[in-house]
């Protein structure tokens, strides 16, 4: 019996050291340094000036009353393959510690290796849920440090386009979210409505996700005709069901007691942990990049940015559902107001030319298999750029050393960093809490771990 | 007792057609959503798409009470070891399908961080590929799928070895009889 | 342009940047101190924080007076306020790279750094929790230096018709 006990706790031993990532996760209370632990409390950001709250560190808890459990990185509510180490005393988070990289796939090395023009296809997969978003950053960074313009249209067309791709994105969070907190129904209306802009991409670009549509020098392909009819269905039904969300969620009861006050933020801890995008502006911060740091022509529409109040999972919830329909009211500017004209630059350099002429004129047909073997070569520089992901600030930090292919391409992922406001909302609440704060504070783990 | 006697209707069958009829019409994945495929397959359990018509809604998260892991996304060389003890938890038999060129052959991402195809940690039945593939192609991989075990050998078990082409190398990290299932049930 | 901030260090080289308003150059020495000079004057958030490898790149332009080294680590600054980004660019070292942490200037940079440490094996000192975050624990070397490979498998395409 006793062999028997020692032989499957051997055995299980063996099982986590197959995948245990040692230091990386949470350490109990007595290998770890006072330092770390008055990080992973949350303290370091209570400090007022330079003196400590004693109160908000409990150095008084003993290994032997805490348990640290593990979650994920198979879970099905962390949104992909994010792992958490959980300190639990009873039922209430003490500790939380996040481990990532289960999705790490070099993206910032192959970057390396492909050209500019390759290079959306890379990025445009980092974000899988705003594929467009992702583009447009990576774009913007390499039009920056070659100089040329983006067309009119091409400018209108990407706002469209991002707009549609932030609805879209935010409707995969209503899903899931309503999927962890047991409101089955929202997923399914959730991955309903998306699917309408997802054929409106399937027509414009191609595909339905990972589009690279968006591309240095303007959009890789114009409207298809008729796009009018299709974005204003689109926009006419999505609104019309967001006040279904509304009856659905905003006032049941069930729903607002997980959400409600539960996991609030200040604005104070939010700016020193960098928080951006609907954490951020939950705190009452008005930050949003669309308007207070204009890129396309958003200096041209009319919308508004939401702010929240609490800072807790209610209002960042509600900021989401608000972002949807203010996107859709960007969308339907976009409409009345979309130029004609080219939708790509007509910088020989970028631009290959019209398929029409490749059959007809030889030179053409050289210059159009240089730019797609070789690529174009971009001036030295460095550059970046940020424009306002579904997530937060998405920024594209770029080198350039006079090649065809970036010298070290970074992206500042929001969700990477928005990951460590996790730690801080979970400490105090339940474990029942830590789902809902999972998904309110949406990571892709695409992004995080890119 | 002579059949006449008989109150109700009655079916006679192989025992194997019956149960590889069974086995086929409710196959129970394990949601393993790993990147962008994964939100394909979400969508594949969406209303446009409806994945229940196959039997097949019941994502079960517990590998325990799952039949087929769909890989659905690309694995880095940090969730290899986690992808091969989740499949050595779930019961025998087991089905996987790799959907996405990055599950099946590291696709975009040839480098240091990507298993250049998921089949060098578990046996897969059915490779779905796109990037990522769309909702019809995983149905198609799915119908593949049922075909083969319509068709297939009921008393076959994977375990017994590691995937075909590792079976002589044994520098290989893959456990010989996997770990996952000795834990489960101690002799 | 922006004036650097009343509290600056001495000596710190700037230049125009290509896209945020300033762009400084400090020594190992006077980063910590320009970083914290920053956060006084209204840049509330420190953006982003990334290593650069030079290993193959060394003729980047840089001001005169100062040097180049391998690595660099490059700091975004973002204030809300004034709607203003600040970039800053410190030469972290050869062949050991290592800075002071920001860590206590501005929290929020705690994973950055670690993401640095991990894909570039730069050292921060007296940062909190130095460990690899995105590789697994026992992975050696630091992939995104420019002398490690990308460990790209060549294709082979199997039993492919012969010419026909
Ligand atoms: S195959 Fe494409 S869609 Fe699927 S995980 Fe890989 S990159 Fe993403």
């Amino acid at each position: 019996m006793i062999d028997d006990t020692v032989r499957v706790a051997e055995r299980i031993d063996l099982l986590t050291a197959e995948t245990s990532e040692g230091e990386q996760g949470l350490q109990s209370r007595a290998s770890t340094s006072s330092g770390q632990l008055r990080r992973e409390v949350g303290a370091v950001l209570r400090l007022d000036g330079k003196t400590l709250d004693p109160s908000s560190i409990d150095y008084e808890v003993r290994d032997d009353e805490t348990m640290i459990i593990n979650m994920g990185p198979a879970h099905p509510s962390t949104h992909g393959v994010l792992r958490l180490m959980l300190e639990l005393d009873g039922e209430f988070v003490l500790r939380t510690k996040p481990v990532v990289g289960y999705l790490h796939t070099g993206m910032e090395k192959t970057g390396e290796e492909l050209s500019y023009v390759q290079g959306g296809t890379n990025v445009t997969r980092m974000d899988y849920l705003s594929p467009v978003i992702n583009e447009l950053s990576y774009s913007m960074a390499v039009e920056k440090l070659l100089g040329i313009e983006v067309p009119e249209r091409a400018v209108w067309i990407r706002m469209l386009m991002s707009e549609l791709n932030r609805v879209c994105s935010h409707l995969v969070w209503m899903a899931t979210n309503g999927m962890d907190l047991g409101a089955s129904s929202m997923m399914i209306y959730g991955l309903r409505e998306r699917e309408l802009i997802l054929a409106f991409f399937e027509k414009t670009a191609g595909l339905r996700m990972n589009l690279n549509y968006v591309r240095p020098g303007g959009v890789a392909a114009d409207l298809a005709d008729g796009w009018q009819d299709d974005v204003t269905v689109i926009c006419d039904t999505i609104h019309d069901r967001t006040f279904d969300y509304d009856q659905l969620l905003t006032g049941q009861p069930l729903f607002r007691q997980r959400m409600v006050g539960v996991a609030p933020i200040t604005a104070e801890e939010a700016l020193a942990l960098g928080l951006t995008g609907p954490l951020l502006r939950s705190t009452g911060v008005p930050w949003d990049l669309r308007r207070t740091m204009p890129y396309l022509a958003y200096d041209q529409v009319d919308f508004d940015v939401i702010v929240g109040t609490y800072g807790d999972n209610f209002d960042r919830y509600a900021i989401r559902l608000n972002e949807i329909r203010e996107s859709i009211r960007i969308v339907r500017q976009c409409i009345e107001k979309m130029p004609s004209g080219d939708y790509r630059s007509q910088d020989p350099k970028v631009t290959p030319p019209p398929r029409a002429r490749i059959g007809e004129s030889m030179e053409a047909l050289i210059h159009h298999f240089k730019l797609f073997t070789e690529g174009f070569q971009v001036p030295e520089g460095e550059v970046y750029s940020a424009v306002e992901s579904p997530r937060g600030e998405l920024g594209c930090y770029l080198v350039a050393d006079g090649g065809a292919k970036p010298y070290r391409i970074h992206v500042r992922a929001p969700s990477f960093v928005n990951l460590q406001a996790i730690p801080l909302l979970m400490r105090g609440g339940t474990v029942s809490d830590a789902i809902t704060v999972i998904s309110t504070v949406d990571p892709v783990m695409g992004e995080v771990d890119r | 007792m002579a059949l006449e006697d008989l109150q109700h209707n009655f079916l006679t069958g192989r025992i194997e057609d019956l149960v590889r009829w069974a086995r086929r019409a409710s196959v129970w994945p394990a949601s393993f959503g790993l990147a962008c495929c994964a939100i394909e397959m979400m969508a594949t359990g969406g209303a446009d798409f409806d994945i229940a018509r196959f039997g097949m809604e019941v994502f079960r998260n517990s590998p325990r009470q799952a039949d087929l892991m769909i890989v659905a996304g690309r694995v880095s060389q940090k969730m290899a070891p986690v992808l091969r003890q989740v499949y050595d938890q779930m019961m025998e038999p087991k089905w996987v399908i790799s959907m996405g060129v990055c599950a099946s052959t590291g696709g975009l991402f040839n480098n240091y961080a990507i298993v250049q195809g998921v089949d060098q940690i578990v046996p897969v039945d059915v490779y779905a590929p796109g990037c990522p593939p769309s909702p019809e192609t995983l149905m198609h991989a799915i119908l593949t799928l049922h075909e083969t075990i319509r068709t297939g050998d009921i008393l076959k078990r994977r375990d017994e070895g590691r995937p075909l082409h590792l079976a002589h190398d044994q520098s290989s990290w893959t456990p010989e009889v996997p770990v996952a299932v000795r834990v489960g049930t101690p002799k | 342009m922006i004036a650097l901030p009343p509290l600056a260090p001495p000596g710190v080289l700037t230049s125009d940047g290509h896209d945020a308003a300033i762009c400084c150059f400090p020594t190992k020495q006077q980063y910590v101190a320009l970083v914290d000079a920053f956060k006084n004057d209204g840049f509330e958030m420190c953006v982003d924080l990334c290593g650069v490898d030079y290993l193959e790149f060394p003729t980047r332009q840089l001001p005169s007076g100062v040097t180049p080294t391998r690595f660099e680590v490059v700091v975004n600054l973002l204030s809300l306020s004034r709607r203003e980004r600040v970039r800053i660019r410190v030469q972290a070292g050869d062949d050991e790279p290592e800075v002071d942490t920001l860590f206590d200037v501005y929290p929020g940079t705690e994973a950055l750094e670690r993401e640095a440490f991990d894909m570039f094996g730069v050292l921060f000192t007296n940062h909190p929790d130095l460990t690899r975050i995105l590789m697994p624990e026992e992975w050696e070397g630091h992939p995104l230096r420019k002398d490690y490979g990308s460990g790209r498998i060549p294709v082979q395409f199997k039993q492919t018709p012969g010419p026909r």
